[in-house]
């Protein structure tokens, strides 16, 4: 019964033909099994994500979302159920390093450079000094740091810690961008501000991109799809397609834009109801 | 600039401290056995140079062997206890119970071991102080990481020993320079101490014990200043390699407001 509605969910939301980036089926995750402990913190989840799409992973804590997440990005193995990225087992992408991963805490190197921060998966992957270098002020360029190469993060705002903790996430050009609350810890403004950054380099390099939030605004604003899950054990209630356009100063101000807050407002209310 | 500055306000107290402290017994004038002023002290340096320095020389040899020792095996054993969870389960909690023993009171069961006269007990007593903080520490600051940084290193399957070179080192140095700063000036308390019970009789440790029991208060003290200088120089040493070792940590002091 999963595997038929993952398919027909994945027909839905375009062309059957091209490749899924995210093709999830009947995943469940029971964290300390057989013990006191036990939790089941996802039942039977499906969803799959179509390449360039730009996916919210919104919930009441406990949720599962974060855990969801990490099923995608390998970093746990799910207890049942496959878990496929780029047409392979999510362990294998991992390890061809499919995917690009940015936190909450930015988990910037103290110890080392922006730009050796940036620098750092390419060193992992093995890219020459000149090409590494030549990566990084790109990537500095497209967050608007590039005066800050120099600098220790411990120097920078957290906002600025942030985009380069992005610019880090995207600098081997992954096709997939996985990021756990990553605004969660700034102020309004920098947060706006990030959301606006975050989209022109999703457009700019056609990324795919799974994001987990607890805002509401923020998922409709930066979202093609919402997809709110319910919590104990956390399974997605219900999928909402966002489409609002280009985005900008004017959309945060749209009626449309507060119709489909309300709607996910309502869809969380009813998760937790 | 800021150095000197930094330098110049203990200088001018050490300075303003020690002219009390002459002032104040030249007034008195007590007997010479409660507190030799500075420039006695200073006298009987110069006079008993040649003792002082060879004492000091060998002191300083226990400390600094005894130092290196317990540093290298204080790091190997955290370095093992974090790559190995047997070895966490087993070495931790019997490194815990050893540290419980006050270990100076070993010193003259060492000497039985290693031979009365020889520096070999007081090494061992030192290796023995040092290696717990360092081990202690050390294994906090290398299991102690942030654990987005461990899951962005494993989402590049970066290999283990990656992951402890990039990541759990580097953020063990901080926790390492402050066991390492606390390692010194126990290193040089057990050494004197050590030295109290045993070992090479010309070292600082009998010259202060016999000095004192001859009531030559003057020729102790100037042992004593002896091991102030070993245990400031290693301080300032541990100091300075701080600096090279951890080049960002001065920057994100200065961040915080710290001088």
């Amino acid at each position: 019964m999963s595997e038929e509605s993952a398919v027909s969910e994945a027909m839905s939301t375009g062309e059957a033909e091209s490749q899924l980036v995210i093709d999830i089926r009947g995943a469940t995750k029971v964290f300390n099994p057989g013990r006191s402990n036990q939790v089941e913190a996802l039942a039977e989840i499906d969803l799959a994500v179509e390449p360039g799409e730009f996916i919210t992973l919104i919930g009441p804590s406990g949720c599962g979302k974060s855990t969801l997440l990490r099923l995608i990005a390998s970093l746990i193995p799910p207890s049942s159920g496959s878990v496929q990225v780029n047409a392979k087992p999510a362990e294998q992408a991992r390890l061809d390093r499919d995917y690009g991963m940015a936190f909450q805490t930015a988990g910037l190197f103290d110890w080392r450079s922006v730009t050796k921060n940036i620098e750092l998966p390419l060193e992992l992957m093995g890219w020459s000094k000149g090409d590494r270098r030549r990566r990084a002020a790109e990537m500095l360029e497209l967050v608007k740091l590039s005066e800050f190469a120099k600098h220790h993060p411990s120097e920078l705002s957290g906002g600025m810690q942030q985009r380069v903790a992005i610019a880090r996430a995207l600098a081997f050009s992954p096709s997939l961008l996985l990021m756990d609350e990553p605004f969660g810890a700034l102020d309004e403004m920098t947060r706006e501000h990030m959301q606006d950054e975050l989209l022109r380099i999703w457009k700019e390099t056609e990324t795919t991109v799974v994001f987990v939030t607890h805002s509401i605004p923020e998922a409709v604003y930066l979202s093609t799809r919402v997809v709110v899950m319910s919590p104990r054990p956390g399974t997605i209630a219900s999928t909402i397609s966002v489409d609002l356009g280009d985005r900008s100063a004017a959309t945060r101000d749209d009626p449309a834009f507060f119709k489909k807050v309300t709607e996910v407002r309502i869809a969380l209310r009813e998760v937790e109801g | 600039m800021n150095t000197l500055k930094g330098f110049s306000a203990p200088i001018v107290t050490g300075v303003v401290l020690f002219g009390l402290w002459e002032g104040v017994l030249t007034l008195l004038n007590p007997q010479g056995f409660v507190l030799p002023a500075p420039s006695e002290i200073v006298g009987a340096l110069i006079d008993n140079w040649d003792e002082v320095y060879q004492g000091a020389r060998i002191t300083g040899f226990v400390v600094g062997s005894g130092l290196i020792a317990g540093i290298i095996l204080g790091i190997l054993a955290a370095l093992l206890v974090t790559r190995f969870r047997t070895a966490n389960e087993t070495i931790t909690p019997l490194a815990v119970a050893v540290n419980a023993i006050p270990i100076i009171a070993l010193a003259p069961i060492f000497n039985n071991w290693f031979g009365l006269t020889s520096p070999r007990s007081n090494q061992a007593i030192v290796v023995a102080l040092v290696f717990f903080p360092i081990f202690i520490n050390t294994t906090r600051g290398l299991t102690q990481v942030d654990r987005s940084q461990i899951e962005l290193m494993e989402s590049y399957a970066a290999s283990r020993s990656r992951i402890t070179r990039e990541v759990r080192i580097p953020n063990a140095m901080p926790f390492f320079f402050t066991a390492l700063k606390l390692a010194t000036s126990l290193a040089v308390i057990a050494a004197i101490v050590a030295e109290y019970f045993g070992g090479r009789q010309d070292a600082l440790g009998p010259m202060i014990t016999q000095s004192a029991g001859l009531t030559r208060y003057d020729e102790a003290w100037a042992a004593v200043l002896a091991g102030t200088a070993i245990g400031a120089v290693l301080y300032f040493a541990v100091i300075v390699l701080e600096r090279v070792a951890m080049p960002w940590h001065s920057l994100i002091r200065a961040q915080e407001g710290e001088t």
